[in-house]
């Protein structure tokens, strides 16, 4: 018997299998269904409308506007009348992370499934009552009509039990060219609120009660609490709690100021040791590669070829990226009175890996909490939401019953949060006299690009569980397979070389807290491929889009290549140019772009005004969402590459506000026209990392015209484009 | 517990019950229930607090309560709500100029800002006057696309 739950919902009982036993031959289903198994674990419709449940979250990125565009065409019912029910361990299915653009593919997939099937067996039931063919109906907004006229609605002929079934998968979706809803660009739902300050942040969230917390970190990631004077602090104005588990302190306050002020007070209150265990950033990649790795070997292909007659090689590295959110993370938990039970709202990826690890360290048992998500600002992955909400349930246990939010400051996300691992990869390949490449190697040198919360049983992934009394290691980095891959994603390239190795070794210490970052290791794997191809073709004698053309065999990735190299020729220029391409994860979505640099040579500045870009995602669910994905991606990925470094010393984090590590402000934003390829009849791709990749592989082309040689190290800051051409 | 102190948000005047160094944005997000303006910084860098004083743009993370005195203090939701939305909000909307929106708030009172004093400001200026505000979704060109729009539509 499955595991149910059942809640009580804006008078609606959601009930549904959390855990569904997996019957032995039990037939694959498409999408998330595969895993959650039963339609009403999707899907509600009753007498006040249609809710959508989804374990996916919304990030910025427009994921609920668009699983409700797809509901609302499956269904035939308005989107307005729609509501969206998202990342909620109580009440939604576990589709672990938001994370590796598999929102449309994953909860896409089943919600499209889920509603064809609801749909057809709302006819049925209607059909019955009217006494007419399920297939002589039509259905408008859920209204479903006989010929004769009669009629009657979804919600007046959904019983509660209606859709307590198991998904069969065996109703087929639309046709794409039926399709109405799909493929326009529906306003995204969150907007208006966001334009018009009604509280939809986990950081607005204000709850009878409600108490401010702050966290007092260490100066470093290693540092010993020697000391700490916590009686002033306690004495301070407003504050009602200190908390000290180790090197763990927080704060509780009855307001925000006075959390922030007596905050400030510890910090300064607490005496630290601070060895020196950072690696030299002037030696950075050197001591990285001194670090203990795994090594495997993610792709090895041999066949016949003419011989290589002229043989290269060229080493790219690239340094740490901050995450960088404009709104640092938060949380809000509250337990009851008896410190029984806990409620989270997080601005997670995944409630529910978040809460394994936050089971396992604040030791409760699975029923006792519930984690919810709530939106929150823009993070481009593991970013420091699930180490505050770790937080926020310290804080809130020292005050059982009373709600308390954290937020960190900005020098706790700067200096905390996990960055963009620092990454070297060295290529070599071998041209045959033809100029074709008949060998390719390339070894990539990082850490783990994905150290979320629950990646393995053992050990957590929450920064303050390494600092308690009773500290819990981080988990141990393991390879993640291919395709997805981590440091090695996109390392394998789509082009078509008889002969290829492909090595990742991955650092498995971790002197600088790494994690996922938009793209993983595609950004530094796909610059160091695509400007190494440029460099082949350059020593080939052949215009790089050919030569790119030359080793591509894939049909659409040669339209993407071929439309961005169109689009961008419409637009006459002389600055230097240069070329990019990816399909991302080599499963995502295709991407290619061409960028346009002005190199300051004196100040060593790199400016990027132009690039133009090809997409191509599959069937697209909402134009205008796509575009804002891509766009949004390339000039992220431009602010990386021409502004981004953090900066340390053997010490300690230096990157600590927004002078200290900037970013891409409006003037230097470049400016984009981008041309996407629809393919309706195909499955949606990911596109929310497409863009990123083939941006910078274009930059760094056109930098080596600029310059007039390949600069091989990100980023292109001044400085280091600077040293680079001296 | 200091004297409740006076001050004017939005048309209406509250007697604010918080310490004159209490940053602004507290007493905005905190006392009064108006969570356009957002922390992004505490340091005056980001813009993600910004509202207008007197009709002049001011982060209200470095503005202190006791410092306000007669300026009057408009914020996101004193410029137009869902049902009777402000040129600029009407604008960000149907150029879906957001992603995870959490800038939004300091970008529509500074672009409120310019074209109180300016009729028509050109792109390049609507870019130098944002360019102190900071966007991670790389949403700036709608943003600039919205402000160009609330010009044209009015």
């Amino acid at each position: 018997m499955n595991a149910l739950t059942r809640r009580a919902l804006g008078g609606i009982t959601l009930a549904f299998a959390l855990t569904p036993a997996l019957a032995q031959n039990a037939p694959r289903l498409p999408g998330s269904l595969q895993t959650a198994r039963r339609l009403d674990a999707w899907l509600r419709i009753g007498p006040d409308g249609v809710t959508v449940i989804t374990g996916k979250v919304e990030i910025g990125q427009g994921a609920l506007t668009a699983l409700c565009q797809i509901a609302a065409e499956e269904l035939d019912v308005a989107p307005a009348r729609i509501r969206m029910i998202s990342g909620d361990t109580a009440l939604t299915p576990d589709e672990g992370y938001t994370a590796g653009s598999q929102s449309m593919e994953q909860s896409g997939t089943a919600i499209r499934y889920a509603a064809a099937e609801a749909r057809a067996i709302l006819l049925d039931l209607a059909a019955q009552r009217l006494g007419v063919a399920a297939d002589a109906l039509r259905v408008a907004d859920g209204t479903i009509t006989a010929p004769d006229g009669r009629s009657t609605t979804y919600w007046a002929i959904a019983e509660s039990n209606t859709l307590a079934r198991e998904a069969t998968a065996r109703i087929a979706p639309k046709p794409p060219a039926q399709h109405s809803i799909v493929g326009t660009s529906l306003p995204r739902l969150d907007i208006p609120a966001k334009v018009t300050g009604q509280p939809i942040f986990v950081q607005d969230m204000r709850l009878p009660g409600m108490l401010f917390g702050r966290i007092a970190r260490p100066p470093s990631y290693e540092a010993k609490l020697v000391s700490v004077e916590v009686d002033a602090v306690r004495a301070l104005p407003g504050v009602v709690a200190v908390v000290r588990d180790g090197r763990f302190l927080g704060v509780v306050a009855e307001r925000e100021e006075q959390a922030i002020k007596a905050r400030a007070a510890l910090l300064k209150a607490a005496r630290w040791d601070m060895p020196a265990t950072l690696p030299d950033p002037a030696a950075l990649h050197a001591t990285l590669r001194g670090l203990k790795t795994d090594t495997t070997v993610p792709s090895e292909k041999k066949a016949d070829a003419p011989p290589a007659v002229r043989r290269f090689s060229a080493t790219y590295t690239k340094r740490y990226f901050a995450h960088a959110s404009i709104g640092p993370s938060a949380a809000v938990a509250q337990y009851t009175a008896d410190g029984a039970k806990l409620q989270v709202w997080s601005h997670t990826q995944g409630v529910f890996p978040l809460k394994r690890d936050l089971l396992k360290v604040l030791k409760l048992e699975d029923a006792a909490l519930t984690v919810s998500h709530v939106q929150g600002s823009g993070c481009y992955g593991h970013n420091g939401a699930d180490d505050v909400a770790l937080d926020a349930a310290l804080l809130a246990r020292a005050v059982p019953g009373r709600p308390v939010i954290v937020q960190w400051m900005r020098d706790d996300e700067f200096q905390w949060e996990p960055y963009n691992p620092a990454m070297e990869m060295a290529l070599s390949a071998g041209l045959s006299a033809e100029g074709r490449i008949v060998e390719w190697s390339h070894e990539v040198l990082s850490n783990h690009h994905n150290m979320r919360p629950s990646q393995s049983r053992e050990g957590v992934n929450l920064l303050a569980a390494w600092h308690l009394a009773e500290p819990r290691a981080p988990s141990y980095p393991r390879a993640t397979p291919q395709p997805n891959g981590a440091g090695d994603r996109n390392a394998v390239p789509l082009y078509d070389f008889p002969n290829q190795r492909i090595v990742n070794h991955l650092v498995v210490e971790m002197p600088v807290r790494v994690s996922a970052l938009r793209t993983l290791g595609a950004y530094g794997n796909v610059f160091a491929l695509e400007a190494f191809m440029d460099e082949l073709a350059a020593a080939a004698g052949i215009d790089p889009v050919q030569f790119r053309l030359n080793h591509l065999k894939d049909p659409r990735g040669r339209a993407v290549i071929e439309a961005a190299a169109k689009l961008a020729a419409e637009d006459p220029g002389t600055l230097p140019r240069g070329f990019g391409f990816a399909k991302y994860k080599n499963v995502a979505a295709y991407v290619a772009c061409v960028a346009e640099v002005a190199l300051d040579r004196a100040t060593g500045t790199v400016r990027v005004p132009r690039i133009w870009s090809a997409v191509d995602a599959g069937q697209v669910v909402s134009p205008d969402g796509l575009l804002n994905q891509i766009d949004g991606g390339i000039i992220q990925a431009v602010s990386w590459t021409v502004k981004e470094e953090v900066r340390f010393d053997r010490e300690r984090i230096l990157s600590h506000d927004w002078d200290s590590y900037p970013i891409l402000t409006f003037p230097e934003v470049p400016k984009l026209r981008t041309t996407v390829i629809n393919r309706p009849n195909d499955p949606p791709l990911g596109a929310g990392e497409a863009s990123q990749a083939p941006a910078v592989a274009a930059i760094a082309n056109a930098l080596t015209r600029a310059a007039g040689k390949p600069i091989r190290a990100l980023p292109y800051t001044p400085e280091r484009v600077k040293e680079a051409l001296a | 517990m200091a004297a409740p102190i006076a001050l004017t948000v939005n048309g209406r005047t509250h007697q604010v019950a918080a310490e004159a160094d209490t940053p602004l944005l507290y007493i905005l997000r905190n006392d009064l229930a108006l969570n356009g303006a957002k922390y992004g910084c505490g340091l005056g860098q980001c813009g993600a607090c910004t509202v207008l004083a007197g009709g002049l743009p001011v982060r209200s993370c470095q503005v202190e309560l006791g410092a306000i005195g007669a300026r009057e203090i408009t914020t996101l939701e004193g410029i137009g709500s869902p049902e009777k939305l402000h040129k600029l909000q009407r604008a960000f909307i149907a150029e879906q100029a957001a992603q995870c929106g959490y800038c939004t708030s300091g970008m529509i009172l500074e672009a409120k800002a310019l074209l109180d004093r300016t009729q028509e400001p050109t792109e390049p200026e609507i870019r130098e006057q944002l360019a102190q505000h900071l966007c991670r979704c790389g949403t700036h060109n709608r943003i600039v696309a919205a402000v160009q729009r609330a010009i044209r539509e009015g």
